[in-house]
């Protein structure tokens, strides 16, 4: 176990010890861990690709540069959109609002669920009453149509319109698992204890409570993310957002508009599809990874495997294999 | 309990009464009538087995409860009045908690070194430079030795005495003057309950420090406090000197208490001599004694009264109609 305290207060010794304890914990996530290697190394790719995207797409996605509808070439990898926009930039350029849109609602969403979630479980009584009021009255709200409504009455809105509006409706379901896993630690005596030391409540929630929460706030976060892609996406197909962005919900939008598939012009309509499926599942499996690190009891695939090695073995022994 | 050329009183306790509510206008009273000294360098045990109020007394001493009604006066000043002069930090400074889960009282997030030096950091009695060297004596004077080497570790690498050790050390970080130890070895393995047993006696005796010890197990009521008390449904049944209330118990429950020790080389069952009757539950306007509906001795006016205190020997104190 390394021990940053303990060492002397060189401070690049320090830097470089830290350096190989976040190496060390790196190497413990992702090894026997086979979602969370897929995962990442997906999200990777995608998050490269919208970060580079002016340098690896050749055109323009908002101008004409193709002839409508141009199948997979050479010049155009993914093809051309109805109306001769490049599908290939349209991705890249798209995952970059589309990721921000869904990161930025994530954000909003959590910080709200936590504020909440914390405060109610941890000073119980009145105050618990209130948030607990309020956070079901916005469970009960219907999300998308809410969004559909609010995006109706506001006209074609933008992108980061969307993200707040994603942010603020989607709190309450983090808000309710964060304020109970709050009521079970709260009781616990590590916390009375830091109450009977005199330790201000501000830092019992930051310090004592709140690192006991990352797992599910963070898997709180990646559900959040992944429903607000899926959110803005559904908004963007039913054009009530601002169509003229380029997000992967405007491509849909516009590959339905102009009956890409049809015409057989799949690659207009599949291409932003599978990218959204693609995102959400990579997020879907990091979580997934997140929820066995943090929970020992569902690393069961190495364990999965011992068993059946072992039980092979076992039956070679009674001579039944 | 007004024993003679006792040493300095520390904690005194008069008549503390606590009730809890459940549901409308009902309440449950879960201490009723207790009155302790706990003087300097000594220790006082309460015995009583579970749902006597115990734990709930000394979380009122430790201000997680508000207390419904009596005196607690602490230093010769009544507690409100003390935490309105010294203020609320140096009250939780002088008047320590030791609890009974050893995997519970300690933060699994956090390393053994942030558990010490908390209490160190929040009474400002270190500062950054002499933290660590402040932490490893602390370790070291509860035996968890090499002292650098447990501090950077989490509670989840250390057993269940030691981690009971590290709650200890941080009761002592502050120098308190009283440490609440709540059922502190009843979680532990048989064979670390003595090591903390006589930690927690060296630092009564060579530190000065008054111990609450609460426990259900009166033989290291015996072995480890001078004063003992006996409790049950909330009221103290008997108290006072740890010997004359274990070695002759005067109370029919302090008796069936003892009774209920097994002793090596006994055969068969023995008959514990009370009846089986309910434990009551314990209202503000419930009359009598506790114990009578179980009591194989009780009088008619033991479902009237409750039983005013008798002595019955010097340091020897009981409260029962029929003695």
């Amino acid at each position: 176990m390394n021990n940053s305290i303990a060492s002397a207060p060189n401070q690049q010794s320090q830097f470089r010890q830290t350096c190989s304890t976040v190496w060390m914990k790196c190497k413990a996530f992702f090894s026997g861990n086979p979602p969370a290697i897929i995962g990442v190394s997906l999200i990777m790719v995608i998050l490269l690709g919208a970060l580079f995207a002016p340098i690896l797409s050749s055109h323009n996605p908002d101008k004409r540069v193709a002839r409508p509808h141009v199948a997979p070439n050479a010049e155009h990898i993914l093809g051309s959109t109805r109306n001769g926009r490049d599908v290939f930039s349209q991705v890249l350029y798209g995952a970059r609002k589309t990721l921000a849109v869904s990161l930025f609602a994530g954000i909003i969403a959590m910080s709200i669920a936590i504020a909440v979630g914390v405060t109610s479980g941890y000073m119980g009584g009145k105050v618990d009453e209130w948030m607990n009021f309020a956070t079901n009255v916005f469970l009960v709200f219907p999300q998308l149509p809410l969004l559909i409504v609010l995006a109706a009455f506001l006209g074609q809105v933008g992108s980061m319109v969307i993200a707040v509006l994603l942010g603020f409706t989607s709190w309450p379901w983090g808000a309710r698992v964060i304020r109970s896993q709050t009521m079970a630690i709260r009781n616990k005596e590590f916390i009375i204890s830091a109450e009977v030391m005199g330790e201000s409540k501000i830092r019992i929630i930051l310090v004592e409570i709140l690192p006991n929460l990352i797992s599910i706030v963070f898997g709180g976060f990646l559900g959040t993310v992944i429903y607000a892609m899926g959110a803005e996406a559904a908004l963007g197909f039913l054009g009530l957002g601002d169509a003229t962005e380029v997000s992967w919900g405007s491509m849909l939008y516009w590959a339905q508009v102009s009956s890409s598939l049809y015409t057989g012009a799949w690659w207009e309509m599949l291409v932003p599809a599978i990218a959204l499926a693609l995102t959400g599942g990579a997020l879907a499996l990091i979580n997934m990874s997140i929820d066995q690190v943090s929970n020992p009891k569902l690393k069961t695939g190495p364990h999965l495997k011992l068993w059946k090695k072992m039980n092979h073995e076992t039956e070679k022994r009674r001579g039944l294999v | 309990m007004e024993t003679t050329n006792t040493p300095e009183v520390v904690l005194s306790v008069r008549n503390l009464i606590k009730d809890f509510s459940i549901g409308k206008k009902k309440t449950m009273r879960a201490v009723n009538e207790v009155s302790f000294d706990l003087c300097k360098g000594e220790a006082l045990a309460i015995v009583g087995e579970s749902g006597s109020g115990k734990s709930t007394g000394a979380r009122v001493l430790t201000r997680i409860y508000d207390k419904t009604g009596g005196d607690i006066i602490f230093k010769g000043q009544p507690l409100d009045e003390f935490v309105k002069q010294h203020g609320s930090l140096e009250y939780a400074r002088q008047v320590q908690m030791i609890f009974q889960d050893p995997f519970g009282s300690l933060n699994p997030v956090h390393s053994i070194f942030h558990h010490i030096a908390r209490p160190l950091l929040i009474h400002k009695r270190a500062d950054k430079k002499t933290i660590e060297k402040l932490v490893y004596e602390l370790l070291e004077l509860v035996g968890l030795f090499p002292a650098a080497e447990t501090a950077g570790k989490f509670p989840h690498e250390l057993s269940g005495g030691q981690r009971q050790r590290v709650a200890i050390a941080r009761a002592l970080a502050v120098d308190p003057e009283v440490i609440l130890a709540d059922e502190p070895i009843s979680m532990l393995d048989v064979s670390v309950r003595l090591g903390i047993l006589n930690l927690m006696t060296d630092l009564k005796d060579k530190h000065g420090i008054s111990f609450m010890y609460i426990t259900h197990d009166i033989a290291t009521a015996r072995y480890f406090a001078e004063k003992t008390a006996v409790m049950y449904v909330g009221h103290m049944v008997e108290w006072g000197n740890s010997d004359k209330v274990t070695q002759t118990p005067q109370h029919p429950y302090t008796q069936l208490l003892l009774s209920a020790v097994p002793e090596a080389g006994q055969k068969g069952r023995r008959e514990l001599g009370a009846k089986k009757g309910e434990i009551p539950m314990w209202t503000g306007d419930t009359k009598g004694c506790p114990f009578a509906a179980r009591c194989p001795r009780a009088l008619d006016k033991c479902n009237d009264s409750f039983p005013g205190v008798t002595q019955i020997a010097e340091e020897h104190f009981i409260r029962c109609h029929n003695i």
